[in-house]
């Protein structure tokens, strides 16, 4: 008897562990392979054959298709610089230059991969869209109320992701360091 | 005590090889993988529009909202396909994936190097059985070995600005994606031995 409800601990046990574990990787993604630059991380072997399991467990998971190498790259942020998670009631800027791209595109998602609903129907700019000042860089403002210049709507949510997609790009596997791949950068401004 | 402690250890054991073997099984498990959304809203080994990336139309998360798109879910079952996409304006994009959603090649228009994107995607088996001359008369064909005989091959066409979207759209609709049972047209002459 007492065998028998050790065992079934020692079972019970293993499933919160393997299934739970399983679980926590699949939805927050692991470390391994990821190219991190600022608060940006890209998989670039999602794009591949080579794609870890792990990676192929969360893509299955959430449904999306990965951008194939041969098209581009994702980078995603969900922190600022400061590691201070992105909020869509603070005022957030995305500032700086990026990699070399024939073309970019920078959405804003919520935590379930979602665009998020507004009147301007915005939902990301695209490199040809962003105004630049005279030196090529831009500033992108992510707020729930209106800004002047480039201003992407966060529709007052709580949390939100960037993603930043490169397209016809020279980054990618062999890529490591912000030398490379200048990514801007993201700053919380201000917080009501 | 000490069976209280080696029942923990085991169950944690255990729970590493369930983590290891359901880490592997999910992709063949996942019942809303991008596979399975794409299913029932598009035709087999033909080419169907997405809806645009909208909050209320989005076929799949995670997808740019900067791009028209268009799938061809293909089987392989009954021979090579032949994929054609034309060019469009400003960036054109031709995405291959297993029934498992692992993107095994990718082709933007300026790689392909031509107004349009012509492919032929078949497996390894098929491609090993084309006959040898027709590999060198077709030199300038591309053609693509996928691992899995189902998949899904996703064309992207980007609208930098959003007046451009209907351009973006027009262009994929005039992209086709159909399994070759005859001659590929270029080759008219060719003699009926050859066929596929």
């Amino acid at each position: 008897m007492r065998l028998i409800s050790l065992t079934l601990l020692a079972l019970v046990i293993a499933a919160i562990v393997g299934l739970g574990s399983t679980w926590m990787t699949a939805t927050r993604g692991t470390s391994f392979g990821a190219l991190k630059i600022g608060a940006w991380t890209a998989r670039p072997k999602n794009g591949t054959s080579e794609v870890d399991p792990y990676s192929r467990a969360t893509i299955a998971r959430s449904g999306e298709l990965p951008v194939g190498t041969g098209d581009g790259i994702t980078f995603s942020a969900t922190t600022d610089d400061r590691k201070r998670p992105l909020d869509g009631r603070c005022d957030v800027v995305v500032s700086g230059v990026t990699p070399a791209a024939r073309f970019w595109t920078l959405t804003l998602y919520d935590r379930n991969g979602h665009i998020v609903a507004n009147a301007l129907q915005r939902y990301g700019f695209t490199s040809q869209e962003v105004v630049r000042s005279a030196d090529g860089a831009f500033e992108i403002h992510v707020a729930s109320r209106a800004r002047a210049g480039n201003w992407l709507p966060t529709g007052g949510i709580e949390r939100y992701a960037l993603m930043l997609r490169l397209y016809d790009t020279p980054v990618g596997v062999a890529t490591r360091t912000q030398r490379d791949a200048p990514m801007p950068a993201i700053a919380t401004v201000g917080c009501p | 005590m000490i069976r209280m402690v080696f029942t923990i250890i085991a169950g944690v054991l255990l729970g590493g090889i369930v983590h290891f073997v359901s880490v592997l099984a999910l992709p063949k498990i996942a019942t809303h993988d991008a596979y399975a959304r794409l299913t029932p809203m598009t035709k087999l080994n033909e080419v169907t529009a997405l809806p645009l990336v909208d909050p209320t139309t989005e076929p799949m998360p995670l997808m740019d909202p900067a791009f028209a798109m268009a799938a061809c879910r293909y089987d392989l079952a009954r021979g090579p396909i032949k994929l054609t996409v034309p060019v469009s304006q400003a960036y054109t994009s031709v995405s291959f994936y297993t029934r498992n959603d692992v993107a095994y090649y990718a082709i933007n228009d300026r790689s392909a190097g031509r107004r349009v994107i012509e492919l032929d995607l078949m497996t390894e088996a098929q491609h090993a059985a084309l006959p040898e001359d027709e590999e060198v008369t077709a030199a300038d064909r591309l053609i693509i070995d996928s691992p899995t005989t189902t998949g899904l091959i996703l064309l992207k066409a980007m609208a930098p600005e959003p007046g451009l979207m209907p351009q973006a759209q027009a262009s994929l609709a005039a992209a086709s994606c159909r399994v070759q049972t005859d001659q590929p047209s270029k080759q008219p002459d060719q003699p009926a031995a050859k066929r596929r």
